[in-house]
């Protein structure tokens, strides 16, 4: 368990940090919190000889508010999201999403920026992300450029962020005021990856859904945002008839491989199952 | 690889050592140190015999480099006694309610529960079951440790108080 070895830099900000990813290509990789990395690297399935720290990088910790938009930047750990008085009134989702995931020690250490950029299909901030119709800050050594959190994923470890980018924020339309939203997550133990997890966002006004999402977490090689799921609810009660929809929608575009967590049919059926439960708590939670 | 030089403040002393920058922290503290208290359990971020305090984090430090901890402030274990060498509350809750077997995870478990106590002096039977999530024991069956924390979540606020 001993990772291979690499030389360690330790950039002061993030155009020193562009500057030595770019010198050292593919041989070099940046790390954040380390907590998806290091055990790679622990494992030799990833043997970079740059280490590139974000760690000293100023300006990268930050959650706040933009006028309806949201920012955080990327070394702000899933310790800090939960912490945050900012984003338990305005998108309580990140702290219901943050405490699923893995454990306190973890939390500490894990940002919000390696969890979207990791690419790994277990990771829970993605399909969140998708599901609030999230954008990525990416700097590279031609500037900067977005990507929306549904353009991002292309298949497990392959995102659209170019070897030599690095993602400095994440932004995040402001949900509206009384939305309601819930995360499930269906997992073996604490600190466990998801068997399948679901993300609601959805929004009521006089009795009637107004708008909606649902995106799902590690049942495929990306996260999955459904968008016939969340249409179905729009315009409706959002009773069990609609949620029945909303339900086939996301199991019919889950693509689960059979794994240790379970055959395919399981994962596929928990999905739904996760679906069901989050529509009905995003629902209880809504307001108008 | 070359070795640099790295320093931090370690149970208050300041430290200064050599590591190649592949080093984990845990390596660094036991080899480098002598800090034996942190322990290696499964290798893999998952058991949390590993765990220090980093700059007011529990952190599981065989998912450290100790070239990231450059400049941090570390306890261990070793650091966890009190000034005149008598055992801390924890350490004591531990003893008391026989939160320990073979004692492989109580480093891990004493140096979480502590940041645990310092961010929630009072923390509830389900916090605290939340709070060491993160650390495996596989002798006491957790019922024990729980109790050890709140034995000593009682003692520091009992002090608090009279202190008051
Ligand atoms: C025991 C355990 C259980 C876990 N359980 C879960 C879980 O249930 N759910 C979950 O979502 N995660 C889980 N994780 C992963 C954890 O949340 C990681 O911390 C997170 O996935 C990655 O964040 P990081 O800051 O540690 O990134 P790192 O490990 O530092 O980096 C991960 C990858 O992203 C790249 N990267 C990081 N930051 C940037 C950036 N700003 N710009 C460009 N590239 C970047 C790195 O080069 C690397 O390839 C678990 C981890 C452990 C050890
Ligand atoms: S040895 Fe570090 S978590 Fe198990
Ligand atoms: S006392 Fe033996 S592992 Fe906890």
């Amino acid at each position: 368990m001993i990772p291979g070895a690499f030389e360690y830099h330790r950039p002061g900000s993030v155009d020193e940090a562009v500057t030595l990813l770019t010198q050292h290509g593919d041989e070099g990789r940046v790390v954040a919190g380390g907590h998806s990395l290091i055990p790679m690297m622990k494992l030799r399935l990833a043997v970079p000889t740059h280490l590139i720290d974000l760690g000293s990088v100023a300006d990268l910790k930050d959650i706040k508010a933009v006028g309806p938009v949201i920012e955080i930047g990327a070394m702000t750990t899933q310790h800090d999201l939960i912490a945050s008085d900012l984003l338990a009134g305005a998108c309580p989702i990140l702290r219901e999403v943050a405490l699923t995931i893995a454990d306190p020690q973890v939390r500490y250490c894990g940002t919000v920026g390696g969890n979207v950029a990791n690419g790994d299909p277990g990771n829970d901030m993605p399909a969140v992300m998708q599901c609030l119709d999230a954008s990525f800050l990416l700097r590279g050594p031609k500037g900067d450029r977005q990507v929306t959190a549904r353009a991002f994923y292309e298949a497990a470890y392959f995102t659209a962020r170019a070897d030599d980018e690095i993602l400095t924020s994440i932004s995040i339309p402001a949900p509206a005021t009384g939305h309601g939203y819930a995360y499930e997550k269906l997992k073996r133990k604490v600190g466990d990856y998801a068997i399948a997890a679901a993300a609601v966002v959805l929004t009521m006004e006089g009795g009637t859904c107004k708008n909606a999402a649902v995106a799902l977490t590690n049942v495929g090689d990306t996260p999955i945002y459904v968008e016939a799921a969340g249409t179905s609810l729009v315009g409706t009660p959002v009773d069990d008839g609609v949620i029945a929809k909303a339900v086939a929608a996301a199991k019919a575009a889950a693509q689960p491989a059979a794994d240790m967590r379970g055959p395919k049919e399981y994962r596929a059926h928990a999905a739904g199952v996760m679906v069901d439960r989050a529509i009905k708590r995003a629902l209880a939670r809504a307001k108008g | 690889m070359n070795k640099t030089a790295v320093k931090m403040t370690v149970n208050g002393q300041a430290v200064e050592g050599k590591a190649e920058p592949r080093l984990l922290l845990i390596h660094f503290l036991r080899d480098e140190l002598g800090l034996t208290g942190p322990h290696v359990g499964c290798e893999t971020s998952h058991c949390g015999a590993c765990t220090v305090d980093l700059d007011g984090k529990s952190v599981k430090s065989c998912t450290v480099f100790a070239v990231q901890a450059e400049g941090a402030n570390i306890t261990t274990v070793e650091g966890m006694a009190n000034a005149d060498g008598s055992l801390s509350a924890l350490q004591e809750g531990f003893m008391q309610e026989h939160g320990l077997q073979c004692g492989y995870c109580t480093p891990g478990m004493i140096m979480r529960a502590h940041r645990l106590l310092q961010e929630n002096p009072n923390p509830s039977e389900a916090e605290i079951r939340m709070g060491i999530a993160g650390n495996l024991c596989r002798c006491t069956g957790y019922q024990n440790i729980v109790k050890a924390v709140r034995y000593a979540a009682d003692k520091l606020n009992g002090q608090r108080e009279a202190a008051e």
